[in-house]
């Protein structure tokens, strides 16, 4: 069991809330003598997963002449001639840091320095099918999965050093890439042990590791493998390649959602000098020589479009709540004791509604990608969190088979949950077959915030109920459209009804960041608050009373004790709030301090967040992703949100979509809680939830200004509590 | 007509219109890839390249007003091997994430130093504040210049 269980965990699986990654099947197109003849000499150790093989998993299988067996091989690892380690997974980096922190999880099992580790990642033709780098799973799951493989390739090592020394395999040492006989004192490297070798083992998924505790490599804080290419501009995102020949397209985008090409007329365009018009039904492109051509040839097509009347946002969250399932399937329904008696019992109750508005990801680097066909084979580069899906999508697209087309994903600049699609390849791909050369497409940010697709927006109702002394008695929550993640209560509550009610949603959503426990979140934070308030304890003191979970208490303890919870109280102008939460494994416990302005805006002063996934791989990696989740949640808690009217994205532009910048950032102090007891867990997504609630919390503590909505205050602060 | 440029130290002629972005010049006709678009409007700081000195957006900057002007773009500021203060401190405080943002941040923070070579945060936050990073590494950046500004006394 990877995650832990929660209440949560009935609802908190990705593929059930987004169809984007509904139609994947598990494959795996490679043909075993064709990577072998990509990697050469050495050997080659596989882990398969999930099929008959693992049935006896723990034994090394000779021999791996099963076609079948690739079919769930989720990882391999070659040691070459020369020593060099390489690693192969289908996982992408979008700087959650995982090349640096795999790369030390398979240095340390297989007793090589990191330098002598390489990652081949994310390339459909290379690395093992991989579902995609999302959930927070590459940590808890790949991790795990790479360092079983790292275990089994040193074993083999030692014994075939074993046979080449003729002395007996355990007495021998594995360090530093050598394996050495400490009673001869000979030794000898892993490439020499591989020479004239091309052994491939597959093994089962049953992990025999280095106790956490024995950690030297991993564990230890650990620069970004590849930093210099970073800071010397020398990285080749997506929008850097550059193919042989290759022209820049742009795609004709309608004004409108779900418009329909009623005229088009492309005379101008194609009067300028290079420029190829590009039609297929209702997709219109252009490609030119370079992109200041391309972008003169898109402006001068001239066409007319029909769409249908669409919502406005003001108009969303009536909408949502109407165009929802009421009596939604048994997945999205947690009930426990009875709550309608427990209301009735109750001494304090709290009916109250929030929401959640739409926020675009807005990943720096925009959706792009390279395309080029040559004879019926496609490749493409393209920063995606699923490049297997994406392969899939051109296949179809195309009417190919997948092994016609190859995804290679260069590491990404981020992606937030907002890269799971692969619209900018299918676009790059249809012009480059049109023109007959490799074609670059790079979406303008206008398309990047209209085009791609946005975190959901919802609608919660909460119902609580409480005793005098301050126990929770009963918990009513219905999350509309927003999202099952994070929708269950770690606190102790007898009689629970939670259900979350997928509903019709005017634009296009999908994953983000934490997905939907960022929202649910804030609710069951904001109204722990507001029930703290009513019996009239102090909001930590009330959490503690309900909470009997150890690694939430201790992650809230950690938290006030950094923070000196309790030290000073909350004034008009300058406000103390507390919030935590557990989700995907991790758990989070946040406290903040914000001064009310004089002209009635808030500042976030401080925040103190104490985070805790057990064993900790990296310990920098993860203050800087704990850090930059802090940073980022600000956008959401207080201003982001994307407005539209008729099927038009109002603000598609970072002038008019606030995201937080440096002057937004507040004082940011990290407490780690490292748990080499407890396997590692995934920390790219759950250090953000906690941030909106605590700045929340402490809003109202300092003005009794309630805020129900996400974002808060995207125009300063009301001068009274905005009741929905 | 071929339009002369002087990148990195470097004469160029570039066979483009005057009205084009430099930008895209010094990506795709120079191959510097190394400076970003990240919005086309002037907005983020991504495309951050140094004109004379100082920092400019060439996402928004004409070729035309670039004539006769000394470009410096991120591929230009390392001596050799030996990295540029400021990308030495970058590295040292971590402070990036996924990357996108570093090359138009550090030639902010260079622009900076090279005005005010011993700025206080709240001068550093003020500078910075037209360079996003979505990945939220701020602190570290504060910190990396900081570092930097400390490291030429």
């Amino acid at each position: 069991m990877i995650y832990m269980e929660t209440a949560n965990s009935v609802f908190d699986s990705e593929e059930q809330q987004h169809a984007a990654i509904q139609r994947l099947s598990y494959a795996f197109e490679l043909q075993r003598r064709d990577f072998l003849k990509v990697i050469g000499g050495g050997v080659l150790v596989c882990l398969a997963v999930k099929n008959a093989v693992t049935q006896e998993s723990g034994h090394i299988h000779h021999g791996a002449s099963d076609e079948d067996l690739l079919q769930s091989i989720a990882a391999w690892l070659h040691v070459s001639e020369d020593g060099t380690v390489t690693v192969f997974t289908g996982k992408v980096e979008v700087g959650q840091n995982i090349r640096t922190s795999l790369g030390q999880q398979v240095a340390e099992e297989l007793r090589v320095p990191l330098s002598s580790v390489q990652l081949t990642m994310a390339d459909t033709e290379l690395t093992p099918f991989d579902m995609g780098t999302f959930g927070s799973r590459t940590t808890p799951i790949m991790g795990r999965q790479l360092r079983t493989v790292a275990v089994a390739a040193r074993n083999l090592l030692i014994d075939m050093a074993a046979q080449q020394l003729h002395t007996d395999r355990n007495t021998l040492l594995a360090a530093y890439g050598k394996i050495t006989d400490p009673k001869s004192n000979r030794t000898i490297s892993y490439g020499e042990i591989t020479k004239g070798q091309q052994l491939t083992r597959v093994i089962g998924d049953d992990p025999a590791e280095t106790p956490t505790s024995n950690w030297h490599i991993a564990g230890a804080s650990t620069p970004k493998v590849d930093a210099h290419a970073f800071v010397t501009g020398q990285h080749k995102y997506t929008p850097d390649v550059v193919r042989p020949g290759m022209l820049y397209g742009k795609v004709l985008r309608p004004p409108a959602f779900h418009a329909k090409l009623v005229y088009l007329n492309g005379s101008d365009a194609k009067k300028i000098s290079g420029v190829k018009v590009v039609r297929d039904g209702e997709f219109v492109g252009v490609v030119a020589h370079d992109e200041y051509t391309a972008t003169k040839a898109a402006q001068a097509l001239r066409a007319k479009w029909d769409w249908p009347p669409q919502l406005r946002d003001s108009q969303l969250f009536d909408h949502l709540r109407s165009k929802s399932e009421q009596g939604s399937g048994e997945h999205n329904l947690h009930v426990t004791g009875d709550v309608q008696k427990a209301f009735a019992a109750a001494n304090k109750t709290l009916t109250k509604t929030y929401t959640v508005a739409y926020i675009a990801h807005s990943p720096l680097e925009p959706r792009a990608a390279v395309a080029e066909w040559s004879s019926d084979k496609l490749t493409v580069w393209t920063g995606t969190q699923r490049p297997f899906g994406v392969q899939e999508e051109l296949a179809e697209a195309f009417r190919i088979p997948k092994p016609k087309v190859r995804v290679i994903v260069p590491d990404t600049g981020a992606a937030y949950g907002g890269k799971h699609m692969g619209d900018a390849t299918v676009e790059a791909a249809r012009l480059a077959k049109a023109a007959g050369v490799p074609v670059k497409l790079i979406w303008t940010r206008e398309e990047e915030f209209t085009w791609a697709y946005f975190r959901p927006a919802g609608v919660i109702d909460i119902k609580a109920g409480a005793t005098s002394e301050g126990k929770i008695s009963a918990w009513e929550f219905h999350n509309y459209n927003s999202g099952p993640a994070g929708i269950g209560t770690p606190y102790e509550i007898p009689n629970q009804h939670i259900q979350f009610h997928p509903a019709d949603s005017p634009l296009r959503q999908g994953s983000y960041r934490g997905l939907a426990a960022t929202a649910n979140q804030f609710v069951r934070e904001s109204a722990m608050d507001e029930l703290a308030h009513e019996l009239a304890l102090d909001p930590l003191e009330f959490r503690l009373k309900n909470l009997t979970d150890t690694r939430l208490r201790a992650v809230f303890e950690a938290a006030a004790t950094k923070f000196g919870w309790g030290r000073e109280k909350s004034s008009p102008m300058r406000g103390f709030g507390v919030a935590g939460g557990v989700e995907k494994g991790g758990y989070v416990g946040t406290c903040a301090e914000v001064e009310i302005t004089t002209r009635r805006d808030v500042r976030i002063l401080r925040v103190v967040e104490a985070f805790e996934c057990g064993a900790i791989v990296n310990p920098n990696g993860l203050r800087n992703q704990i850090e930059g989740s802090i940073v980022q949640a600000i956008g959401g808690a207080l201003f982001e949100a994307v407005h539209f009217d008729n099927g038009r994205i109002l603000n598609p532009h970072f002038a008019r979509y606030r995201v937080p910048r440096f002057s937004d950032t507040p004082q940011i102090e990290v407490e780690m809680l490292d748990r080499k007891d407890l396997p590692s867990a995934g920390a790219g997504e759950t250090p953000i939830v906690g941030l909106a609630p605590a700045i929340g919390n402490a809003i109202f503590a300092a003005t009794g200004i309630r805020l129900r909505s996400l974002p808060m205050i995207p125009q300063g602060l009301p001068q009274s509590e905005n009741v929905p | 007509m071929a339009i002369p440029l002087l990148v990195n130290g470097t004469e160029q002629r570039v066979d483009a219109s005057s009205d084009e972005a430099v930008l895209t010049v010094l990506r795709d006709r120079l191959g510097l890839t190394g400076t970003k678009y990240g919005c086309g409007e002037g907005q983020c700081g991504a495309c951050t390249v140094l004109l004379d000195g100082k920092p400019v957006r060439s996402c928004r900057l004409p070729l035309g007003t670039a004539i006769q002007k000394k470009i410096t773009t991120i591929e230009g500021l390392a001596q050799g091997d030996r990295l540029h203060p400021v990308q030495e401190a970058f590295l040292r405080a971590e402070a990036f994430q996924c990357g996108y943002c570093t090359s138009g941040m550090i030639m902010s923070a260079v622009a900076l130093l090279e005005k005010n070579p011993r700025p206080s945060s709240q001068e550093i936050v003020q500078h910075m504040n037209g360079n996003i990073c979505r990945c939220g590494t701020y602190p570290r950046i504060v910190a990396a210049i900081r570092d930097a500004a400390s490291g030429k006394r």
